[in-house]
């Protein structure tokens, strides 16, 4: 009889715990709960060279990277205070929903569906992108009409997925997937010949042929992108005040770019007679506590982090190990599509 | 309710009434069940409202809806027609489908390779059986998932499609699989597995009516031969009335692959060849297991009233060495089963691999993990199921 008695008991406890574990995912004061911990928690890419990565020190490189920073620096004034979460593709939107993690900036492309069914909002792109084909020199593969009838290695899960069989569809021609979610042996399996092309956006390639092929030489970027990849941050729906922090932290690079306000002129922007620089540096207004900040929060952005020009060019510009053009991602002054909205 | 009454008409029991009822050991037994029940129930209740509250409140999409929708991604390998306009439902069954295929492929590989280095592990030779000890040792110290990828990296370092190891130009050999040589379609060919699958089953029927006469009567009739007759000479009976179709389909290497035959991909072979090998050495453990348990007096008894070897194994050793093996055999079924969900490693597509892109594409994680829990545990039960019906075809008969 005892023992019926025990068995009901820790039944009864099991109930308890897990009434007592299973609480309401936090969708409130995001800003709050981030002041309090003392730290960020970033969603990022586990190893995407040039988004984020870690280094040879074990320090997470990348323009992503630099994003959690940047948003970092806005609000404890001390762009180290993140705490970096590896994510795999799968992982990612149940990490950012449940709040195991306050931002994701991973590499997600902006859609209609994430957008709603997934419960999040996105705010501005900090990359623009689409899928792009990496394929054998060696094969004669010159445009994406050579790839009719090849077999293409692929990661499960992303929108590079869909845009393939659309690709392919919409040209009329046929292909065989290789779904692989480990990036080691997806990649390996182009490698070795298993594929005849890897597809990823294209913004990512580059770093695959310097990190993880034998010989970069051996492989080249069919010319062309094949699909709209908008790689936004994305916060969770319910949380209007931090959407807007992130959001204008991301506005915040694009403008000290604008403005030509740089790491290292920043102190002496400051003195500007520029209105809008004085706004962005926060020696005019109260732009920053309407955001629930400090004033000097986008000056500890530019003198920490850096304008999206410093950011870009320091993981893909030409001096880096991922060259890339900037392309779409230049302002739109110069005929890109990063805009700014003023700090009014 | 019956057993409840049974016990309050109890022989020298006092008279029912409430308080004796409510202190019997039945009623607290039975409460105490009832009450575990209720309160299980209720922490799933919880649990799932939970879940639907904070999803609700979240604005993130519920429900099963999202299985009719166009699922807009392709797979590299289907067993039924399949393309990207299909429904996610369509794309559940092709991987459950796949899932089934390498399971089954591995049950088979995994028994006929288990059996015979379980018998080797016993046999009197030397070398046999240290060789099969090596063999178990290694396959089943390696965890599983690391067998598969070395399997992986094996295959995908053989010769590109352009310098193919060729065997007589019917077989190729390539990192993109092995395409052989087939008999060009033809509806011979359904007939024929028709008459293979009856042949299997008039060969079981005529076993069984060979040992009732030889329980009748005593007189033995061997029907090994018969057997293999049936099973393999009714299909060549149908070949040669169809018309003795000889066309082959022979692969040609066209562009980037080898087009026509057949093709088996590197991904399933991998998968196939890990999680059957690793479940070979625990096969061979049992069958060893097994055999061992019968005892040695019988087999030499067995002997010396002149059976032949293969009659001693057939009715005195392993009748009696399935009773040991079968149970533990089944938990091993089940076991490779599962462990076929490794196939998201090096990429083929089973239910695990595609729930995981119909996971992300909708963003419905618990739905998705939902129908993955539940097909496993489905296919789990019907082969415990089975295995158990096996069982006791073959477990001492007590009447």
């Amino acid at each position: 009889m005892i023992s019926i008695y025990k068995s009901m008991l820790s039944c009864v406890t099991v109930a308890a715990t897990l009434a007592a574990t299973a609480a309401y995912a936090d969708s409130g004061d995001t800003l709050a709960t981030v002041k309090e911990r003392g730290e960020l928690l970033c969603g990022v890419h586990p190893a995407r060279h040039g988004f984020a990565a870690p280094d040879s020190q074990g320090n997470w490189a990348g323009l992503e990277a630099d994003f959690c920073r940047a948003i970092a620096a806005a609000i404890f004034g001390d762009a180290s205070k993140v705490r970096f979460v590896a994510l795999s593709s799968q992982q990612r939107f149940p990490a950012i929903q449940s709040g195991e993690v306050d931002v994701l900036v991973r590499n997600v492309t902006a859609t209609l569906g994430r957008d709603t069914a997934l419960g999040l909002n996105f705010a501005p792109p900090i990359f623009y992108t689409g899928t792009g084909f990496l394929v054998h020199a060696d094969s004669g593969v010159e445009t994406i009409k050579d790839l009719d009838g090849a077999t293409i290695c692929v990661a499960p899960g992303s929108t590079t997925e869909r845009n393939v069989a659309q690709i392919f569809a919409s040209r009329g021609m046929e292909y065989t997937p290789v779904v692989i979610e480990n990036n080691k042996q997806l990649v390996d399996a182009y490698v070795t010949g298993r594929c005849d092309a890897l597809t990823k956006d294209k913004a990512a390639l580059p770093g695959v042929r310097a990190y993880d092929t034998t010989d970069p030489k051996e492989h080249v970027l069919l010319p062309g992108i094949f699909s709209k990849e908008p790689l936004a941050p994305a916060v969770r729906q319910g949380d209007d005040q931090w959407y807007d922090l992130v959001k204008w932290v991301v506005y915040a690079t694009f403008n000290a770019e604008e403005l030509g306000v740089t790491a290292e002129n920043a102190d002496e922007m400051k003195g500007s007679n520029d209105v809008d620089i004085q706004s962005l540096l926060g020696t005019t207004g109260d732009y920053g506590a309407k955001l629930g900040l400090d004033e000097d929060w986008a000056y500890n952005i530019v003198t920490q982090v850096g304008n999206y020009a410093e950011i870009y060019n320091r993981h893909f510009g030409p001096e880096s190990a991922t060259p890339l053009d900037r392309d779409l991602n230049t302002l739109w002054v110069d005929g890109g599509l990063l805009y700014g909205f003023p700090i009014k | 309710m019956s057993h409840l009454d049974e016990s309050m008409q109890g022989g020298g029991r006092p008279r029912p009434t409430l308080g004796n009822f409510l202190y019997s050991k039945t009623f607290r037994t039975f409460a105490a069940q009832i009450v575990m029940a209720v309160i299980v129930l209720m922490a799933g209740l919880f649990l799932y409202r939970n879940i639907i509250d904070n999803l609700n409140a979240q604005n993130i999409a519920t429900g099963f809806g999202f299985l009719e929708q166009d699922a807009q991604f392709d797979i590299g390998e289907t067993a039924i027609r399949y393309d990207a306009s299909d429904s996610y439902a369509r794309a559940f069954l092709v991987g459950l489908l796949n899932t089934l295929i390498v399971s089954a492929a591995g049950i088979v590989l995994a028994t006929v390779l288990g059996f015979a280095v379980g018998f080797a592990r016993v046999s009197s030779n030397w070398l046999l059986s240290k060789v099969a000890t090596g063999y178990v040792e290694i396959v089943r110290n390696i965890p599983v998932i690391l067998q598969v990828i070395f399997w992986a990296v094996v295959l995908r370092n053989l010769p590109n499609a352009r310098n193919a190891m060729d065997f007589y130009g019917l077989v190729f050999l390539t990192n993109r699989g092995l395409s052989f040589t087939v008999p060009s379609a033809n509806p011979v060919h359904e007939i024929m597995g028709l008459a293979f699958a009856a042949g299997i089953v008039l060969a079981i029927i005529g076993s069984y009516l060979a040992r009732r006469h030889r329980e009748k009567t005593g007189k033995y009739i061997d029907m090994l031969w018969p057997s293999l007759g049936l099973i393999f000479g009714l299909p060549a009976l149908v070949w040669l009335a169809g018309g003795a179709p000889t066309a082959l389909s022979i692969p040609v290497l066209k562009g980037f692959n080898f087009k026509g035959g057949a093709t088996i991909s590197p991904e399933f072979t991998a998968l196939l060849v890990g999680i059957a090998l690793y479940a070979s050495g625990f096969i061979a453990e049992i069958v060893r297991a097994g055999l061992q348990a019968t005892p040695r007096g019988q087999v030499e008894a067995a002997r010396s009233i002149g059976l032949k070897p293969r009659f001693v194994m057939r009715y005195v050793v392993l009748p009696q060495a399935l009773r040991v093996i079968v149970p533990p055999l089944t938990s091993q079924y089940v076991s490779l089963m599962k462990n076929s969900s490794i196939a998201v490693i090096v990429g083929y597509p089973d239910l695990v691999n595609i729930g995981n892109t119909v996971m992300n594409q909708t963003g419905q994680a618990v739905e998705a993990i939902a129908v993955m829990m539940l097909v496993y545990l489905t296919i789990s039960i019907v082969t415990s199921t089975l295995m158990n019906f096996y069982n006791r075809l073959v477990a001492i008969k007590e009447r």
